[in-house]
């Protein structure tokens, strides 16, 4: 029962990406090619949400459902990983035109090939996970 | 109805994705999606191979909840709250997506051309999914975090290694698609 709310959060997620038109395929390509204003429009507005919502509740204004202060764990610092991992990551979400969270969507929608791009997302991660004491970061 | 039945407008929708995070984050977690990618790897028994993967996933089972939630959602959306309607793209973006062999863009939310089951069988396209699967999974821990945890948690508080991340982010998917794509498709 505890878990039921985060699925409500889940289903909520998934409806929200699918109306807004942010899994689609076509959506992220149009975004690459500056030929839309959509795709900015809805991470801009996200962004511009978020940042309030933030400020807001860093004020103690609003509390978490445990009565603590509104948390956001503090991204390490550094600058290659960040830049290099990103590249990497770009050409994927520009090729299969979904990134995490529109994989598993995309998938409830009814694309069924999209297992296979889980699956792979999967095994690189586990390829991540075995080079990382060798990559520079 | 026809409000919620046609396509949402993006003023409507960014709000309400990050109403999600606020949510996640009222909850006492954060919003990351990829990080069920490395979670679904531990379940498997990477740590075996790599300490990467030693943690105990399962207190990350909420997290795969939310992910089973999403997969409802999509599920929900497209039955039972869409009409019709066809993604109202950029007329060029269709015109060049048809020089490039793409039909019918925007009738979908992806291509018949790349993940229709029938396709499948040509080894290309399965390659090109197996592929975009492995930049992201690799690229996305590379980079500690993906569209939801860097672009939108990430920016909103303000971090300056998410903005890194999601100009990395940017470079990738314009090389793609405007470079690479002309030469795969």
């Amino acid at each position: 029962m505890k878990y039921l709310k985060f699925l409500l959060v889940g289903i909520f997620f998934g409806i929200v990406l699918v109306k807004s038109e942010a899994v689609s395929w076509y959506r992220i390509y149009e975004m690459f090619r500056f030929q839309s204003f959509h795709m900015y429009g809805i991470i801009g507005t996200a962004i511009a949400s978020g940042i309030l919502f933030l400020q807001i509740s860093k004020r103690g204004v609003l509390k978490n459902i445990k009565g603590a202060n509104i948390f956001v764990p503090k991204k390490e610092k550094g600058t290659f990983r960040y830049i290099i991992g990103g590249i990497f990551f770009g050409f994927g979400w520009a090729l299969v035109g979904a990134c995490p969270g529109p994989m598993y969507i995309l998938l409830g929608t009814g694309v069924l090939s999209m297992i296979i791009v889980i699956a792979a997302a999967i095994l690189g991660t586990f390829i991540y996970g075995i080079l990382k004491d060798k990559l520079p970061h | 109805m026809e409000y919620i039945l046609n396509p949402w407008p993006w003023y409507i929708s960014g709000p309400l994705i990050a109403l999600v995070m606020a949510l996640l984050l009222y909850f006492g977690k954060t919003f990351g999606m990829s990080s069920n990618l490395r979670t679904m790897c531990s379940m498997m028994g990477a740590e075996k191979v790599a300490s990467f993967f030693k943690f105990n996933w399962k207190e990350q089972i909420w997290n795969l909840t939310v992910v089973l939630g999403a997969i409802i959602g999509g599920f929900i959306a497209t039955q039972y709250l869409s009409n019709d309607s066809v993604t109202n793209l950029n007329p060029t973006t269709i015109a060049e997506l048809q020089n490039m062999g793409f039909e019918n863009s925007g009738a979908t939310l992806v291509p018949n051309e790349m993940y229709d089951i029938k396709v499948l069988t040509s080894p290309k396209s399965l390659l090109l999914l197996i592929l975009g699967g492995l930049l992201v999974g690799f690229g996305t821990r590379y980079a500690g975090g993906c569209t939801s945890g860097h672009a939108i948690t990430g920016l909103s508080s303000l971090q300056k290694p998410s903005l890194i991340a999601v100009i990395g982010f940017f470079i990738g998917g314009l090389i793609m698609a405007n470079f690479i794509f002309p030469l795969i498709f």
